[in-house]
């Protein structure tokens, strides 16, 4: 019986095998942030351990940090105890960090890629749900408790019982206007946020070769927010022009060895799944959440559900209190919604591929005057590069407030970038649970264009409606 | 942290689906939460209702959260963890956890207990009937007990093992420091280092 990619790159980082269910599992790189670590440094101190392998850990500053200018100090305590802990902790571990300011700064989910941190076939382990956005590249990346980074630092090795595998396969192509922002929605939608619970999904399928780097992470990166352990894309010709790009990545014969190594890693033609969801590419459409949950969400075209819509009594309860907090009335256009802030930037949508997609929208047009544009890079090379093809300019003369300094901002409200109660967004990111953008903040989950046409519009809207 | 063999408390029924690590401990709580015993941090969001269940006087002490579906989902935060053990809670019985937040929970000591939906709601209307009925969540025998109630619940071995010895997993794998040694050897050679890549 063959084997699938994640039972091959599980396999070969097996240490030891503790018991038939729990193995020891080799971790090819940590990556930390400043918010869920101090804890495990600060264990690890106690117990009077060291750091492993301080080179296979590299730490960013994202969370907490101001988006406002590189030089600016972070207002509230809390947030600065942490960053200020960050350094040291790296410090005195020797563990590299980017901090605010450094040319390679940025969200841990954007520069871990960028970096060429992720390469196929490696394990990597973040203090963060969302660092399954690696999968996208081959590799098995996913997001684990500050205990268990405490064992990473001590051991580089991880205890665990391997997942079950899930097969999601995309027929078809997406259409043009549409995105893996709205592909991953709609199979969240169709399968519930718990539809992966307990198991790696691997994608496979047509459409996704016709999708960059950037589309597979973003698809890889709300694979979490299906319950899922990790999303995983094998390599292909598409992931080796994006790893040959990174900066210090191997050449000449060393690339040429790794590259016939990671054509190897795919699943078997006759590899069992667990489980197996198909959805149609070409059948998707621009898709908006409407509730307080990623599987809450519809097509642009279509209108505000009603509780009565939903068979299962607890998602009936669910969809009743989802609309009380959003105050939203059943049978509502989900175009006759006016928002008064749109964020784009997050792990999700805020690498390159996103800004430019923003900024085709924004060209030649004018944000809306009642509405708030927040644009915020997801790392310092993102906004390098969106500076450096202009789309900065693009983004004032439309009248967005494109951010110098880049980081999580307003997916997670963590520094001064939140909304105020009742507030409502079009944002890009992926969580739009209660709260999330800042205490009775009210969040549709949008792609970059449906977020730049609904800024433009100051109702949701694609820019086709423009 | 202690062995947890079995518990015995009074439950909180928790009405609700689909709580998130953001309504466990909201994210503007977390920076403060490493440090201080914000307890009060624990669905800070929910509880300027005053009917929420975490308010009301006959659920105070309450050691077992009985939960809908989805508890834990989302950020991986494990100050979720600590919010939930510093408001006196043991464990949480639900009928699906975030994996993250159940394997969290369990490194720490806090028990949560897979149980179907239908025990689920028999569990809430016992306690809703009865705040002082006690429930017990035993980790030895894997069984939640409630009044009529008896429901086998299954725990991975090695979180089960974890529980009951209440011992260091980070002590029992620096035990086996000769096999990482002996992997690490055998490692692709061109794998990246992070000491590489900062050009700054
Ligand atoms: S951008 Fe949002 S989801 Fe991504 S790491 Fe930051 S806070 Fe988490």
């Amino acid at each position: 019986m063959g084997q699938t990619l994640a039972q091959k790159i599980w396999d070969t980082h097996v240490v030891r095998s503790v018991d038939e269910h729990t193995d020891l599992l080799y971790v090819d790189m940590q990556l930390l942030h400043e918010v869920n670590t101090p804890q495990a440094f600060s264990d690890l101190r106690a117990a009077g351990r060291t750091v492993r392998r301080p080179e296979l850990n590299l730490g960013t500053e994202d969370h907490n940090t101001p988006t406002v200018a590189l030089d600016k100090t972070i207002q509230d305590p809390a947030g600065r105890r942490q960053t200020t802990l960050m350094r040291s902790n790296c410090e005195q571990f020797g563990i590299p960090l980017h901090r605010l300011g450094d040319s390679s700064q940025g969200i841990v989910h954007v520069i871990g890629p960028e970096l060429g941190l992720s390469r196929p076939g490696m394990t990597v382990v973040c203090c963060d749900s969302h660092t399954t956005t690696m999968g996208a590249f081959g590799a098995l990346a996913f997001g684990i408790g500050t205990a268990q980074v405490e064992h990473v630092l001590a051991t580089q090795t991880l205890l665990g019982r391997r997942p079950g595998d899930m097969l999601v396969t995309v027929t078809g192509r997406l259409n043009p206007g549409v995105t893996a922002k709205d592909l991953v929605l709609a199979l969240i939608a169709q399968i519930g946020t718990g539809g992966g619970q307990g198991h790696i999904i691997e994608y496979q399928g047509e459409a996704l070769r016709h999708l960059s780097m950037e589309s597979r992470m973003t698809l890889c990166n709300m694979s979490v927010e299906a319950g899922s352990k990790a999303g995983l894309i094998a390599p292909d010709d598409v992931t080796f022009d994006y790893l040959a790009a990174c900066p210090g990545m191997l050449r000449g014969a060393e690339w040429d060895h790794e590259v016939a190594y990671w054509r190897t890693l795919r699943s078997d033609d006759d590899a069992v799944f667990d489980r197996h969801v198909t959805i149609d590419a070409s059948s998707v459409a621009p898709q908006v959440s409407w509730g307080t949950n990623p599987a809450q969400c519809v097509p642009l075209d279509g209108s505000v559900p009603g509780p009565a819509d939903f068979p299962d009594e607890a998602d009936r309860l669910a969809a009743e209190r989802a609309l009380a907090y959003m105050g939203l009335t059943p049978g509502t256009a989900m175009r006759d919604i006016s928002i008064d802030t749109a964020f784009i930037g997050s792990c999700t949508n805020g690498r390159i591929e996103d800004l430019r997609s923003a900024a085709d929208v924004l060209r030649g047009r004018q944000v809306h005057p009642g509405v708030h544009l927040l644009i915020v890079p997801g790392s310092a090379r993102v906004r390098a590069q969106a500076e450096a093809e202009g789309l900065d300019e693009v983004f004032h003369r439309a009248g967005a407030d494109f951010r110098p300094a880049a980081g999580c901002s307003m997916c997670a409200a963590l520094n001064e970038d939140r909304l105020r109660p009742g507030q409502r967004a079009a944002s890009t990111s992926n969580r739009n649970f209660e709260g999330r953008q800042g205490k009775g903040s009210r969040t549709h989950l949008v792609s970059p264009a449906v977020a730049a046409a609904t800024a433009v519009a100051g109702h949701l809207a694609q820019p086709a409606d423009l | 942290m202690d062995p947890f063999v079995t518990h015995t408390g009074t439950g909180m029924p928790l009405r609700r689906s689909n709580i998130d690590t953001d309504q466990i401990i909201p994210a503007r709580y977390v920076p403060y939460f490493s440090w201080h015993g914000h307890t009060n941090a624990l669905f800070a969001d929910w509880r300027d209702d005053p009917s929420f269940v975490l308010n009301l006087p006959q659920y105070q002490g309450a050691t077992v959260l009985v939960s809908g579906n989805d508890f834990g989902t989302g950020s991986s935060r494990e100050s979720a963890v600590w919010a939930l053990q510093r408001a006196g809670f043991a464990a949480v019985i639900a009928p699906r956890f975030g994996d993250i937040f159940s394997g969290n929970a369990l490194m720490r000591g806090l028990v949560t207990a897979t149980v179907p939906e239908d025990v689920v709601v028999r569990l809430w209307e016992q306690l809703e009937q009865d705040p002082s009925t006690p429930v017990t969540v035993d980790v030895q025998g894997q069984e939640v007990r409630c009044a009529g109630i008896t429901q086998p619940f299954a725990l991975d071995p090695g979180a089960r093992r974890h529980l009951l010895s209440g011992q260091d997993a980070v002590a029992e794998t620096l035990k086996h420091a000769d096999e990482i040694e002996a992997y690490e050897r055998l490692r692709r050679p061109l794998l990246p280092m992070t000491h590489f890549t900062r050009a700054e």
